[in-house]
């Protein structure tokens, strides 16, 4: 059966869009997941599936991979009706995804990860390792791979996993692959390669259903692109013929404001007294002698790569990191490095990097979540009263315009960008004199990217000061100064109204970086 | 707050890991099953000085033998705990599962101990494996069909097999039993315990099936990353029944051994030893979150803590101390696995 259908896929006279979902809806109990929706894949087309969170994006990616069934509507692939659910392998020889998740496993090797449950022809026969291995090295050499498949996959970053992911889901046969938030953990170079990647196997006639958050990366990389609002489809259209003002339009059902407003503001006077400062900070392994300084009304960038160290200053900042040498001092008292208490005494408050791991206690609720720390304000003798935690939190909520059923609702409950404004309440909470928020707005939409950027910018007006460390251009540009970091060190300082591409250029160590850096980037 | 930090040295070190991805280096992580290895060189040492009696072979005989009932039940937790689950109610399978299947073939009358006589005595094997593989089927069900929490579940199937062994045995030992089933307990073959050569083929097996056979890599993939493996076309939940199920049935078998090797099925069988299974297969670099360790490691697991109570015993250490030490011993070999094999454990 799987034989007779790939065969039309790959055949010249089929004309029939690889993918074709029409009708479909999805409920779960009382929520509608999606609402009679369509969507089309022409053959070798990249096509972008935009929508702000809970849109119904990953319902529907859950369908076109045949692990939920659509309670009604019809699903086709190059004009032929979809395999019967459950049975994996027919849906996989069709369609190829890469989950949002990593669905790498850790402790087994990059070879065996590739070949996960087809390891050998049949059940009883015993697995041949070495073949098994050629087999991994022919598999990453024809999809331009370089990695090894005797390492355990824990050993590889992010990007690499992501590589073997994609040669892993193309090696069923599929001319199709969903590709579902693949940039959210990549830094701008890792982004880079991957779309080269994408190209390149674009060429050779695989086509592409691409979700991401980043606008800008929809204009690069695809044609069509197709919007999603509240579990229903909005509209599709040709990318290069749809405004980005158009696009957010029809992500958010409103007109979206413009950003400019912020670039109005007058920089704060070089008088302002300096808030934080950071003197010759030598971190072992990341950052050597970095100084910064940021003054009182400011919003300060720290831009770099993901290897430039630019997170873990952020997190020095915060006492997550002892320093090797250098000072920190906040509102001019020295903050002993390296105890995250002594930091919040100091008042920094940290948006961490990532919310799943570092942020949130996911079954708890949001005012716990909220009030985490602050729990010494919530009562006496260390008690912690449950009417003073709500209504600490219920400030908090207003606050932030967190869309939750409630204070006591636990926040794996709520949307990516909710989720996150969570975190950024606990971060509020203290009251910090500094704010240092790493990569902020990471996977959530446009609509929450704005406000949380704002929230950040009214930390600053009141007469306080913050520091985001990112990579995020749209981040970055709500910023008043950025410094950038490479390998440890900063090279560059942008006032207001850089260019996109001095701004890249420079996280990348092309700018008035010796040659030397250069060479090594490109002997990895 | 440590998790915090802990996450961020991933992000620290990608510089160095970009560059090792490549290179084809020496993975520690694959010798992770020998780091008790040297233990027990030591412990051989150690028992050659303190008794000439060590260095027999009918003490070191002797030691296996003891161990092989024990081992059977590592066996099974290395399988469970790879797979990412528990049974904590493999010690009570080891006792009811004879007891049920000598029930339905004994005589009605004349006996010690009176059974139901309704199979002929034969039988008495193939039943009391049955009686594992519908334990283990039972646990499968409540675990996987109806979601309950697995280590509950089988804590309570602990304490109900049991009482059930002791409502059917009436709280007695039985003595009289069948010949075919006490065979394989006290036959030697070669001049070596049957039990003993029975143990190592099963482990021989169980080792080549996770180490070459595609199911047997699934126990991996599902202990490491059940959704990942659900993706990859595993079907998680059934192969976990058959683990839950072969692990019962490997209890099952290890009361037959028992049985067979005292020539009676005590009321007390198996009591107390789930902390011991996992102790040793823990120490034997198995991990209790699943996805990690293996066959040939939980089997130096077992052989370490059997060879120092034997060491003990020969070094005339008081029994009355026993308790203790186990429990000290336990704790030395944790800490011994931890820095041999360099990793943290949870």
């Amino acid at each position: 059966m799987a034989d007779s259908a790939t065969a039309p896929a790959t055949g010249i006279v089929s004309r029939a869009p690889v993918a074709e979902a029409t009708g479909i809806s999805k409920r779960y109990g009382a929520t509608v997941a999606l609402r009679d929706a369509r969507i089309s894949i022409a053959e070798g087309e990249s096509h972008a599936l935009v929508g702000r969170n809970g849109a119904g994006k990953s319902t529907l990616v859950s369908i076109l991979t045949g692990l939920q069934q659509p309670d009604t509507g019809t699903l086709r692939f190059s004009g032929e009706p979809a395999p019967a659910f459950g049975d994996i392998d027919a849906w996989r020889s069709r369609v190829a995804c890469v989950y949002q998740r990593s669905t790498i496993i850790g402790d087994l090797t990059v070879a065996e990860n590739l070949f996960l449950n087809r390891q050998s022809d049949a059940a009883l026969r015993p697995i041949r390792w070495k073949d098994l291995r050629g087999r991994a090295e022919q598999l990453l050499g024809e999809y331009g791979v370089d990695v090894d498949p005797t390492v355990r996959a824990r050993h590889l970053t992010v990007e690499q996993r992501q590589f073997v992911e994609i040669a892993r889901a193309l090696s069923f046969g599929a001319r199709f692959i969903v590709l579902d938030e693949p940039t959210a953990k990549l830094d701008a170079r890792g982004i880079d390669r991957l779309f080269d990647k994408l190209r390149d196997l674009q060429r050779q006639g695989v086509a592409f259903l691409f979700i991401s958050h980043h606008l800008q990366e929809v204009y690069d990389l695809c044609t069509t692109v197709t919007v999603y609002r509240d579990a229903a489809h909005i509209r599709t259209a040709a990318v290069a013929g749809l405004g980005k003002h158009e696009l957010v339009e029809a992500m958010t059902g409103e007109s979206a404001t413009t950003t400019g407003a912020d670039e109005a503001r007058t920089p704060s006077p070089a008088g302002a007294k300096v808030l934080l400062a950071v003197d010759r900070l030598t971190l072992t392994g990341t950052c050597r002698d970095l100084s910064l300084s940021v003054r009182t009304g400011e919003v300060v960038g720290l831009a770099g790569a993901t290897a430039s160290g630019n997170v873990q200053v952020g997190e020095a900042v915060a006492g997550l990191h002892r320093a090797e040498g250098g000072s920190i001092s906040v509102d001019g008292r020295t903050v002993r490095t390296g105890s995250v208490p002594a930091s919040l005494t100091a008042g920094v408050g940290l948006v961490p990097e990532d919310r799943h791991v570092q942020g949130l206690v996911h079954d708890r609720s949001v005012a716990e979540n909220a009030t985490l720390t602050v729990t010494d304000q919530l009562g006496p003798f260390g008690t912690v009263l449950p009417a003073r935690t709500r209504t600490f939190a219920q400030r908090m909520i207003r606050d932030l315009d967190i869309k939750t059923p409630g204070a006591g609702t636990a926040v794996s409950a709520l949307s990516g960008g909710n989720q996150q404004k969570v975190v950024v309440a606990r971060a509020l909470a203290t009251d910090p004199h500094v704010l240092v928020a790493i990569r902020p707005t990471n996977g959530v939409d446009v609509k929450s990217k704005e406000f949380l950027l704002a929230r950040i910018r009214g930390v600053a007006d009141t007469g306080k000061a913050a520091l985001i460390v990112s990579d995020e251009l749209d981040d970055l540009r709500a910023c008043d100064r950025v410094v950038v970091m490479f390998h440890g060190r900063v090279v560059a300082e942008f006032d207001r109204g850089w260019k996109d591409e001095q701004m890249v250029a420079a996280m990348e160590g092309v700018a008035g970086t010796p040659a030397a850096a250069e060479t090594e980037e490109h002997g990895r | 707050m440590s998790a915090t930090t802990d996450v961020t040295d991933p992000a620290a070190s990608v510089g160095q890991t970009t560059a090792k991805g490549t290179r084809r280096g020496l993975d520690l992580g694959r010798f992770r099953e020998l780091s008790l290895v040297p233990a027990i060189l030591v412990l051989g040492l150690i028992g050659f000085i303190v008794s000439p009696a060590f260095l027999t072979s009918d003490n070191l005989i002797g030691v296996a033998q003891q161990s092989t009932e024990l081992s059977l039940l590592v066996l099974a937790t290395a399988l469970i705990l790879i797979v990412g689950r528990m049974d904590l109610s493999l010690e009570s399978t080891i006792g009811v599962a004879p007891v049920i299947a000598v029930w339905l073939v004994l005589p009605t009358s004349g006996g010690r101990f009176n059974g139901l006589g309704l199979l002929p005595q034969w039988t008495a094997i193939p039943l009391c494996l049955l009686v594992g593989v519908a334990i283990g089927a039972l646990n499968g069900f409540l675990i996987l069909k109806l979601r309950l929490n697995g280590f509950i579940v089988t804590l309570g199937g602990l304490t109900m097999l049991r009482g059930l062994q002791v409502a059917l045995s009436e709280g007695q030992s039985i003595v009289d039993l069948p010949p075919s089933f006490t065979y394989l307990g006290k036959a030697s073959w070669l001049g070596v315990p049957a039990a003993i050569w029975i143990c190592a083929v099963l482990f021989a097996a169980g080792g080549c099936a996770l180490a070459w056979l595609r199911h047997g890599r699934a126990l991996y993939a599902i202990g490491g990353n059940a959704e990942a493996a659900r993706t990859a076309g595993i079907r998680v939940d059934r192969i976990v029944w058959v683990v839950l199920i072969i692990g019962s049935l490997l209890a099952a078998f290890a009361g037959i051994l028992y049985s067979g090797h005292y020539g009676s099925i005590s009321a007390t069988q198996g009591s107390g030893w789930i902390f011991q299974v996992f102790a040793a297969t823990v120490i034997g670099g198995v991990s209790l979150n699943g996805g990690k360790g293996s066959v040939f490691g939980a089997l130096t697991g077992v052989l370490t803590l059997q060879l120092v109570v034997n060491v003990m015993t020969l070094a005339g250490v008081p029994p009355l101390w026993n308790q203790f030490l186990n429990g000290a011993i336990i704790i030395v070999a944790l800490i011994i696995s931890r820095f041999a094999s360099g990793e943290k454990q949870e």
